[in-house]
């Protein structure tokens, strides 16, 4: 290497490089820290335990190990900053997506907890990969730095691409697998291609370089191409249109449980990524793709939903319609859309993983179960399952005293006081559209007779628990929205004008 | 006991009593009759709590009393924020009045999934309650979607027939008009930063909207296709004959005692009360739309072969009466609408009562198969006929106080108007007399009817309350006219306004 190069290198290279990072950053790191610790543990000890009867015991260490994850996000909130040379920020918006993402994976490992056993997966490798997983969204939410939310992204995507094929005996699972690794794998080249270009026109991968650099506003092209590029990759994590393609097929294949994840974690963690690489970075150009992509997604999830016939599948149009939703406040003022944003994607976290802990403890051995006319009579057969069902349903819908009315509501709003009045009437026409097939659910539960070989199983703890949580938080959301608006509100305030310096607490407003 | 000490939280007590008592019903094990007795403990005990409110109601004041106003969320600016005057506090004892009735009738007619059917039903009588008590735009809209679910569950439930095609069709009906309203109250916060009902009003009536002007139109239809559909106001009454047809006995007593009167209430305090110019310049075809629905609900129950479908379609016409009296604008007008609505939630609530009585015999609710039931039933005869003669609006009977005002009120406004509504009384006596000739008079025509049993113990006094109730309303009206006139002078102080400004012009 010669002298120059070398001098060169050592100028990228900051001050403080040549120490050891502080303690402190390991603290601002602890949750990731935790998972992929205990995703190393779940490895290590599921080949020294019988395979037939070791879902139990992993599942148990596993949900040890979310739980630890949770606890330790306290001690990250108590060290705001940058860490790891400015490679991540713990912030009050990067706080809210670690609890977020962690309590999903929690609720998660908790449904999956009896579901491995009667759908005889392997446990070992399906929660190690559930960990990772969740680290990588984790990352993705606290990484300023757009390589790292590129590595970040593909923890978390090559994790999800595994899981979907889990139920391997089922041809439909290795097509959703494949399918998503293919077009997956395309969707973040695209990605990684943006943050090079997005590089190549600010001179650096950092959000609050590039937030300088593009605010110093040299008039350019190239970041317009850098943000549509990025929004190419993150709109399939995020599943909006046109990138949605791969979302019922995918949905259908993979096991119940993690498709609960699946719309939910990455999705929540990606649309972190969005505000960071949308808003934060005060991007240009992003307006009208925003506004074409949410107004898309709503009309083809929903439409799509009326004509499915496989509750999965129906679900999958579903979460398509819920990201333009979510789109729908990215289009608003930023000032004004970041909140509600963030408040969707929790309340939604909470009535789909709820959604889906329901479908797959209905789906029964080898996700027989899945079908809309298998639920028929559910009502009869099991009051408890078809009202929590309803419950999230509703909440789905967009129904009061459910958390998912409020959310679409502060987006509502958003929209309104930006001035969106026809994205704002696009939201209205396909939340009207979108109660028909909930509807269709709750008549197929409540006033169709039961079929007599359809087995209902009882429900068991872990999953009754995680469903619990979900109708809890739902209903939380629904009723006291306050306190996590007023969160939401502060850190998304302190994220847009680039102060966020600290963690709001989560004190009544 | 004092019992004025409650008003600070009565509202609150009315309203989640049934609701809580609902919760509790969960509790109760399998046992039809504990959670039958239970809920009708639950919803005599709210009915009781609720005579609270016109016992201690100023009658002369204007304005909301038992107002309980606390924040609830902060961001939106949401409070919990209820009261009532001298017109919601007849609809909140209406209301408590029926659900006794409701559980009553529902005793042996409802056998399976008896424990789903309570809770139901008095999770819908909290929403009910809560629509007329809230003031807060916010909740009023929570209460609102909150009768929808209960309601179409039960319809579909625990119908008979088309019924999933009613309950779907209910519900979408309601729900996409609602959507409207939602996107005018969620403009109306944007702009004022308040959900709250006084605040608003006042907001608007100084002209402290920006941008009020030119959205007002788009406001008042925002909430007027809402209602409109609830009323139900033709052309969008065809969900109505469908739900209640196929719906169980009690849910038509509701949809029709209360449910219809959610519309018509909205209309009145939201509608009329917020946008008084644009209530004014489009009364005309309002008022054509009403009185083409008291014509023509006449007209289609007369041909009913269906009595439950008869007394459907009486319903269109008589809520036809009160959008009429509402958008005449004048005080014997608004009274009498206001004064319909409680008598038709009475007379009408009590039609189906008896209608699902006779089902429950007979599994039909096909006219002709009837016949000369007076001879076996003479109790149930005579309870029918006083329903019938309140519905139809023979003086000392509910029906005819509000219809008169009404019309004199219409006739006030419009003359054509209130010449052409007047036909709808007569046509109202000639489908529901000739349905209770050909039900009850001449001979036993079909065998399996001459044994039919009469009105058990249970079942007169589910009735008993109705026919009281239809009389007491009729013999004295000042007693409920007391407390809305003032109510109804105070909605109606814009519109003189209004008035001496066109004049001045």
């Amino acid at each position: 290497m010669t002298m120059t190069a070398m001098a060169s290198m050592i100028r990228f290279l900051p001050a403080q490089i040549s120490m050891a990072p502080p303690i402190e950053d390991y603290f601002r790191l602890l949750p990731e820290l935790v998972l992929s610790i205990f995703g190393m543990i779940v490895m290590v000890v599921d080949p020294l335990l019988d395979p037939e009867r070791n879902q139990k015991p992993i599942g148990a260490i596993a949900l040890l190990g979310v739980l630890a994850a949770l606890a330790s996000t306290f001690t990250m909130a108590a060290y705001p900053g940058t860490a790891f040379s400015g490679m991540i920020r713990v912030d009050g918006f990067s706080v809210f997506f670690h609890v977020l993402v962690i309590a999903i994976s929690t609720v998660v490992i908790l449904s999956s907890y009896e579901y491995m056993a009667v759908q005889r997966i392997r446990a070992g490798e399906y929660y190690g990969l559930v960990l990772l997983c969740t680290v990588g969204m984790c990352l993705m939410s606290s990484a300023v730095e757009l390589v790292l939310i590129f590595i970040a992204l593909e923890i978390s995507s090559i994790s999800t691409y595994v899981l979907a094929g889990f139920r391997r005996r089922d041809a439909a699972s290795s097509e959703s697998s494949l399918k998503y690794f293919l077009l997956g794998s395309f969707a973040t080249a695209f990605f990684l291609y943006g943050v090079a270009l997005m590089f190549g026109a600010t001179g650096s991968t950092n959000i609050t370089a590039i937030r300088e650099s593009l605010a110093a506003g040299r008039n350019d092209l190239l970041p317009y191409v850098a943000v549509a590029l990025m929004f190419i990759g993150l709109g399939f994590k995020v599943a909006s249109a046109p990138f949605h393609i791969w979302t019922p097929d995918v949905y259908e294949g993979a096991p119940a449980p993690i498709v609960g994840l699946m719309s939910t974690g990455p999705k929540a963690a990606a649309f972190a990524v969005l505000i960071r690489v949308l808003i934060e970075t005060r991007a240009p150009g992003w307006f009208w793709l925003l506004w074409v992509s949410a107004a898309l997604s709503m009309t083809i999830g929903n439409l799509g939903a009326l004509l499915q016939d496989n509750v999965k599948r129906l679900l999958a149009y579903s979460s398509i319609a819920h990201a333009g939703y979510l789109l729908v406040a990215f289009v608003a003022n930023p000032e004004l859309g970041t909140s509600p944003a963030m408040f969707y994607t929790a309340a939604y976290a909470a009535m789909n993983v709820g959604a889906f802990a329901v479908v797959s403890h209905f789906a029964n051995a080898g996700e027989k179960y899945v079908t809309l006319e298998d639920y028929a009579g559910l009502g009869r057969k099991s009051p408890v399952l078809a009202a929590t069902f309803t419950f999230f349903l509703m909440s789905l819908i967009g129904i009061p005293i459910t958390g998912g009315f409020f959310a679409k509501f502060y987006v509502l709003n958003a929209a309104l006081k930006s001035g969106l009045v026809g994205l704002a009437i696009i939201l209205v026409l396909n939340s009207a559209v979108g109660a028909y097939y909930y509807l269709r659910i709750i008549v197929m539960m409540y006033m169709r007779e039961p079929r007599g070989e359809v087995p209902v199983r009882p429900l068991p703890p872990a999953a009754g628990f995680a469903i619990a949580i979900c109708v809890l938080v739902t209903l939380y959301l629904g009723v006291f929205p306050g306190r996590l608006l007023n969160f939401t509100t502060q850190s998304g305030n302190q994220l847009v004008r680039g102060t966020a310096t600290s963690v709001p607490g989560l004190q009544r407003p | 006991m004092n019992t004025a000490s409650l008003n600070p939280i009565i509202l609150s007590l009315v309203t989640f009593i049934p609701a809580v008592g609902g919760l509790l019903i969960l509790l109760i094990p399998r046992r039809d009759r504990d959670i039958k007795l239970f809920a009708l403990v639950i919803s005599i005990l709210a009915f009781v709590a609720s005579l609270h409110l016109p016992v201690h109601l100023h009658r002369s004041l204007a304005g909301f009393q038992f107002e309980i106003d606390k924040p609830w969320i902060t961001s939106p600016n949401i409070h919990y924020h209820m009261g009532i005057d001298g017109i919601s506090v007849w609809l909140v004892v209406l209301t408590t009045f029926l659900t006794p009735l409701c559980v009553l009738i529902s005793w042996t007619s409802i056998h399976e999934r008896v424990k789903e059917f309570f809770i139901l039903l008095l999770l819908l009588e909290t929403a009910l309650i809560g629509v007329f008590t809230a003031l807060d735009l916010f909740l009023f809209y929570f209460f609102w979607e909150g009768t929808l679910i209960p309601m179409a569950l039960l319809i579909g439930m625990y119908g008979h027939g088309r019924k999933v095609y009613a309950a779907v069709k209910y519900f979408l009906f309601t729900m996409i008009g609602s959507m409207f309203m939602l996107a005018a109250i969620v403009w109306l916060y944007a702009k004022t930063g308040s959900f709250d009902f006084i605040v608003i009003q006042q907001a608007i009536r100084t002209g402290n909207v920006a941008g009020f002007a030119s959205a007002a139109p788009w406001l008042f239809l925002g909430f007027f296709v809402a209602f409109a559909v609830k009323v139900p106001l033709f052309p969008l009454h065809t969900w109505l004959p469908d739900a209640h047809v196929e719906a169980p006995t009690a849910g038509s007593v509701l949809l029709a005692g209360v449910l219809l009167k959610m519309g018509t209430y909205g209309l009145l305090r939201f509608d009329v009360g917020l946008f008084p110019e644009q209530a004014r310049q489009n009364a005309p075809w309002i008022m054509f739309l009403a009185l083409i629905g008291i014509i023509y609900g006449a007209l289609v129950s007369m041909v009913q072969p269906n009595m439950k479908k008869l007394i459907a379609y009486s319903s269109v016409s008589h809520l036809g009466f009160v959008v009429l009296g509402i958008f005449s604008f004048t005080t014997a007008g608004l009274n009498g609408a206001v004064f319909v609505m409680l008598a038709h939630g009475v007379a009408t609530g009590g039609l189906f009562m008896l209608a699902g009585i006779l089902y429950e015999r007979r599994h039909t609710y096909t006219i002709s198969d009837f016949g000369g039931l007076a001879t076996p039933m003479p109790k149930y005869a005579a309870f029918f006929l006083v329903t019938v003669l309140a519905s139809v609006g023979l003086p000392m009977l509910n029906g005819f106080i509000g219809e008169f005002l009404v019309l004199s009120g219409a006739f006030q406004a419009r003359p054509i108007y209130g010449i052409l509504a007047a036909t709808g009384v007569i046509w109202s006596s000639c489908y529901l007399l000739w349905m209770y000739q050909r039900v009850f008079f001449g001979k036993v025509t079909h065998e399996i009817n001459s044994t039919l049993p009469d009105l058990d113990l249970r079942e007169k006094s589910a009735m008993l309350p109705i026919a009281l109730a239809a009389l007491v309303m009729g013999v004295a009206p000042l007693l409920w006219l007391g407390a809305i006139d003032p109510a109804v002078q105070a909605a109606l102080a814009p519109y003189a306004q209004l008035a001496a400004k066109v004049v001045g012009q």
